[in-house]
């Protein structure tokens, strides 16, 4: 393992070596897990198909038919033998299972106070946003260092988000959110490509993540051009398709207030109880009445096909905004 | 017929395919044949049930509404109908065990009468109000509504699931005309009546299909 | 008994190739051993039509930016790869072809137990492939093999009714195919053949037909709502009318993933047969290999979320799915272990069959092992949806299954044909598709951790050495699937004439002559002894051992 390491003379030649690259880049904090269960289970495979090739060309050779006439000795069962090589395959699965899933575990969930990042793929173009109204197409900036949310959806069919450099993949599905984090180690562009077959442009739905350090992250944020924030644009949604005709603030309309509900509990007329979060709140917009709520009307009407992925979004982020005032003054 | 052939018919009868070696064994390998059938039939229904089963969660209310629209008494007197076709079929197997020509006949037609009962309501007074009411989902459906959408899923799955069965019961109706023709030429006695017996299984799943389908589709609105 | 057996030379004697004349004696044959050869004229053609596409695919790979053809070309390219070969070579080759050929011999029975329903499963095939071949000449599908919905449902602009038609159709197939051989598995066995006395091909039919039975029925479902999504817009898998897409996922890949199983079972109960007569040795562990392909069969039905790793699945089933596909690789090891201890102080002889089972241990365990890389959570997050997985599914499904099913075809041939094929040809095209597969298929696997995605049909330019590494391999390979194509066809008529046993193997089928007659057996055969009965005389008595 000491000649897996990160800091291998080895690796680092192969690393820098012109021609056949082996490794992507390292370039995010889960990259090094990732790569060191590879490498082990690169060195397991390689180990027992060798074994295997060779044991085999061994008894090739040493047990050739010198004669029509031979008789090898009868077969007989070795019990302890089946045991044996049942029970150390059993127990490398379970290595194997236990490292990757505390791996994946840890992996799973992103840092609190992660940046949050909004991608939506669409076919065939990643549009992706910043929360402070930035946008950009197929490139990513992003600052070393940071763990960064993506939050994702698709506008069409499945897409994936794929950035090898950071090991890091998660499906773009039409109707729900998904979501990966990464915390960028080293500055520079790599790659991130859609992984999920999506029509005739898949291959060329390809882009930049461009990490820099934080003081030239701050100097390109200030130096682009943006646009209203996500939450500037919910508020200017929210009046232009007449939400607020009915989510009025103080509970008075024939729809619930929103204020300060996001995150909460909000039990349905069917009896499950479900987290007003992205998902709902997506659910809510496009099939109002597939989740009736108790105590209202059930007239809130579709906005299905009316609103494309980057609105319901930018609503989204409308909504989560209020009441936040609030919420700050509750610690939350 | 010739010494030979009355050998060979002695120790050979007409029934058994030559690959068996006795007609034991041609009945056994009949029956698992169309256990293993049903089985997979199981399977192709059961995904159909998995996928309604996961809608009718995601879509409560639009289902119960959809419920509403069909008839529960049709529904109930098409199950008593099937039912009763199944005690049909079960007497001509028994009939074909004991070797009753008349009685065979006898009761594979009233099983295909009940069956063709069964299609006749199904479809002169179940599909042909469902269509004047609009609510086949490919022909005129127009439901109004906050459910709507939800409504024309479940009858998006109402006509797949019990379309999918009334194929099977047309096909078994054909199978028994050939039964029926088998059993006028007086082809079954006590020592061979697996094709009936096959069949009745056969029939006996297509019910049991439906006494599965009756509640997940008419009951399970709740209004009785 | 076998030494009483007509060894006149088949011009002479009837056998049921020579019993009946005609094309109607070919097209309402029951003979299972005449649909067989249907199969496998059928089967042929399908797997050369798939390999034709990839030919095409690997050239135009050469270049980054595409070397032959439009990326909608490529798309339609690879979809039809996979469903060809998939659906119409893989799943029916092993089953249709050689077990339809060998289950009755080996029970020691005349026949399937349902012979007409055996040649209506070829015509259903024969009506799914035709309408796969419609779809794959006016215009084709660019779905990719796994219809992944919503693209599938609404957004491509393909023949993907045409296509999923003839999917879907050949389904019933493989169902009837199963069928008859679980009947005929448990009712048509001959008297002293007990259930641990039968050759392992039949265990590994045996558990294949079960899969087929059970799973094939629900990719039929999802599949069929697929063309009811399409044709009415009703809203089960497309999200924009209120469906799900991953539901489509669930009901897929819980056929796809058994279906995986379905093309590889035939071909390990293959290699049982020939690596036992090619060392003159019984299995070691028979009743472990036996259980192998029981267990394999039964796990397989819990694994398909392994598919779907990063659809945003819970934790949890993530971990559960991870576990069992651990856990499906056990009984897989342990048959490697099981073949490669059977060689221990065997007599090994290096005809092409040995040489192509050889092959297969090897390859597959590379390919297995890749698998745990896959139900590995954490490295899977990487590597799905990369070339990673395309190296992997090939190890087995080229290195494994395809290479088996050579290696068997090899073996009965003279069984089959009455005829043998010239064997120093056969050893060099087994070493030629040995040395090609493995030049294609080990770049991707380097490909795939590099980052780079499958179904692509351009690519960065630092992916280009690799690929063309893999094309030139793939020009072996081809050459090396051509040449059994040709000395095969030519012994036919040329090869030398075969005895009834040429490899001196034990098992039903060696006991009547080559080609056997209609009936199979001139005697009824009665089973005295185990499988693979090649110990010293008196060794072999049941009971004595295991």
């Amino acid at each position: 393992m000491l000649m897996l390491g990160p800091h291998s003379e080895l690796i680092a030649a192969l690393q820098a070596s012109p021609g056949i690259p082996i490794f992507p880049p390292r370039a995010s904090t889960v990259a090094e897990g990732v790569d060191q269960l590879h490498y082990f289970l690169t060195v397991l495979t390689l180990f027992f198909t060798f074994v295997i090739f060779t044991v085999i060309f061994y008894y090739m050779v040493r047990y050739r038919r010198r004669s029509e006439d031979e008789q090898p000795p009868a077969t007989r069962t070795l019990m302890s033998l089946e045991i044996t090589w049942t029970v150390i395959p059993t127990l490398i699965c379970v290595l194997v299972f236990g490292w990757s899933a505390s791996l994946y575990f840890r992996n799973a969930n992103p840092p609190n106070a992660s940046m949050e990042i909004i991608v939506i793929g669409k076919q065939w173009m990643w549009h992706i946003q910043h929360p402070e109204g930035i946008r950009e197409i197929n490139e990513l900036h992003v600052p070393v260092g940071v763990p960064v949310k993506i939050t994702m959806t698709s506008q069409d069919v499945i897409h994936d988000f794929f950035i090898p450099a950071f090991r890091v993949k998660k499906d773009a599905m039409p109707g729900r959110y998904s979501s990966m984090w990464f915390q960028a180690t080293k500055t520079g562009t790599f790659h991130f490509f859609c992984a999920q077959y999506c029509g005739q442009g898949h291959a060329a739905m390809i882009g930049w993540v461009h990490v820099m350090t934080p003081d030239d992250y701050a100097a390109w944020l200030a130096g682009t051009t943006r646009g209203e924030t996500m939450t500037q644009a919910g508020e200017r949604l929210f009046q232009q398709y007449g939400c607020v005709t009915c989510h009025v603030a103080d509970g008075s309309g024939r729809g619930p207030s929103l204020v300060g509900q996001f995150g909460k509990p909000q039990k349905l007329r069917d009896g499950q109880t479900l987290i007003v979060d992205e998902t709902f709140l997506r659910r809510a917009i496009t099939q109002p009445n597939s989740m009736p709520v108790p105590n209202y009307a059930p007239v809130m009407p579709s906005f299905q096909g009316q609103l494309n992925e980057e609105q319901i979004l930018q609503l989204i982020a409308y909504v989560k905004s209020l009441g936040g005032e609030e919420r700050k003054a509750k610690g939350q | 017929m010739t010494e030979a052939s009355a050998a060979h018919t002695a120790e050979h009868p007409p029934y058994l395919a030559h690959h068996f070696t006795d007609i034991e064994q041609q009945n056994e390998s009949g029956t698992l044949g169309m256990w293993l059938f049903l089985l997979t039939e199981i399977m192709f229904f059961g995904g159909l049930f998995a996928t309604y089963a996961v809608y009718r969660l995601k879509y409560f209310e639009g289902f119960h509404e959809g419920s509403h629209h069909l008839s529960v008494q049709f529904g109930a007197l098409n199950t008593a109908v099937l039912i009763g076709s199944s005690l049909t079929m079960a007497l001509a197997v028994r009939s074909a065990q004991l070797g009753r020509r008349k009685a065979i006949i006898l009761f594979l037609i009233l099983t295909m009468v009940l069956g063709v009962l069964f299609i006749g309501i199904k479809l002169n007074f179940e599909w042909s109000a469902d269509y004047h009411e609009g609510l086949i989902p490919w022909m005129g459906f127009h439901v109004e509504g906050a459910n709507a959408a939800a409504v024309r899923l479940f009858f998006c799955f109402y006509f797949f699931m019990t379309g999918l069965h009334a194929l099977h019961m047309v096909i078994g109706l054909g199978i028994m005309c050939v039964l029926l023709r088998m059993a006028a030429k007086g082809r079954f006695d006590s020592g061979y009546f697996a094709p009936v017996e096959i069949t009745g299984l056969y029939w006996h799943f297509v019910d049991i299909i439906w006494i599965f389908l009756f509640p997940l589709l008419y009951l399970m609105g709740g209004r009785y | 008994m076998s030494a009483a057996l007509a060894e006149a030379p088949p011009e002479t004697r009837v056998h049921y190739l020579n019993a009946d004349y005609g094309i109607k004696s070919w097209l309402l044959t029951t003979d299972h051993k005449r649909i067989a050869l249907l199969y496998l004229a059928s089967i042929t053609l399908m797997f050369f039509v798939g390999g034709f596409m990839a030919v095409l695919m690997r050239i135009h790979l050469i270049e980054p930016a595409g070397a032959l053809v439009h990326p909608d070309t490529f798309n339609k390219l690879f979809t039809m790869h996979g469903v060809s070969m998939i659906f119409f070579f893989l799943i029916p080759s092993i089953p249709a072809v050689l077990g339809n050929f060998l289950v009755p011999l080996m029970v020691g029975a005349k026949d399937l137990a349902f012979p007409r329903i055996n040649l209506l499963s070829w015509y259903v095939f024969i009506v799914g492939a035709a309408l796969t071949l419609t779809a794959i000449v006016s215009g084709g599908v660019d779905t990719g093999w796994t219809f992944y919905t919503p693209y599938s449902t609404t957004y491509a602009n393909s023949q993907v009714m045409l296509t999923a038609l003839g999917v879907f159709v050949s389904g019933f197939s493989s169902i009837l195919t199963g069928l008859n051989f679980i009947v005929t598995i448990h009712k048509m066995r001959a008297p002293g053949l007990t259930w641990f006395r039968m050759p392992l091909f039949l265990w590994a039919i045996y558990a294949t037909s079960i899969i087929q039975v059970l799973g094939t029925p629900v990719v039929a479902i999802a599949i069929f709502l697929v063309g009811l999504e399409r044709l009415f817009h009703v809203g089960i898998f497309d999200p924009a009318v209120g469906g799900d897409p991953i539901l489509f996922q669930h009901l897929f890949w819980f056929y796809s993933h058994p279906a995986v199983y379905i093309m590889i079972l035939p071909g390990m109960g293959v290699i049982s047969e020939i690596i036992t007569c090619f060392s003159r040795k019984k299995v070691f562990g028979y009743h472990f290999v036996a259980f192998s392909s029981m267990a394999i069969a039964v796990i397989s039905f819990l694994v398909w979320g392994h598919h779907m790793f990063v659809t945003g699945m819970s934790v949890y089933a993530a971990l559960i799915f991870s576990v069992l596909s651990f856990l499906v690789a056990i009984p897989s090891a342990i048959k490697v272990f099981n073949w490669t201890a059977t060689l221990y102080q065997g007599s090994i002889s290096y005809q092409a069959p040995m040489l192509y089972a050889l092959g297969f241990i090897g390859l597959f365990t590379m390919g297995g092992l890749t698998g745990l890389f896959l139900a590995s959570l954490a490295t899977d997050v990487h590597l799905n949806g990369t070339y990673f997985i395309v190296a992997h599914f090939h190890y087995i499904m080229v290195g494994g299954a395809v290479m088996a099913y050579l290696g068997g075809i090899h073996f009965w041939w003279p069984k089959i044909t009455g005829r043998m094929y010239p064997d120093t040809w056969a050893r060099l095209a087994a070493a030629i598709v040995f040395i090609g597969f493995n030049l294609t298929f080990f770049p991707q696997f380097m490909l795939g951790y590099l980052g780079m995605p499958r179904r692509y049909a351009t690519y960065p330019a630092e992916f280009q050495v690799l690929n063309v590494m893999s094309s030139a391999g793939a020009s072996i390979l081809g050459l090396g699937y051509l040449i059994p194509l040709i000395y095969l066809v030519w012994s036919i008529r040329y090869g030398p004439i075969a005895p009834a046993n040429p490899w001196r193997a034990k098992g039903l089928e060696w006991e009547t002559s080559s080609p056997p007659p209609t009936q199979n057996f001139d005697v009824p055969p009665v089973v005295r002894e185990g499988a693979y009965a090649y110990g010293p005389p008196g060794s072999e008595l049941e009971g004595a051992h295991d």
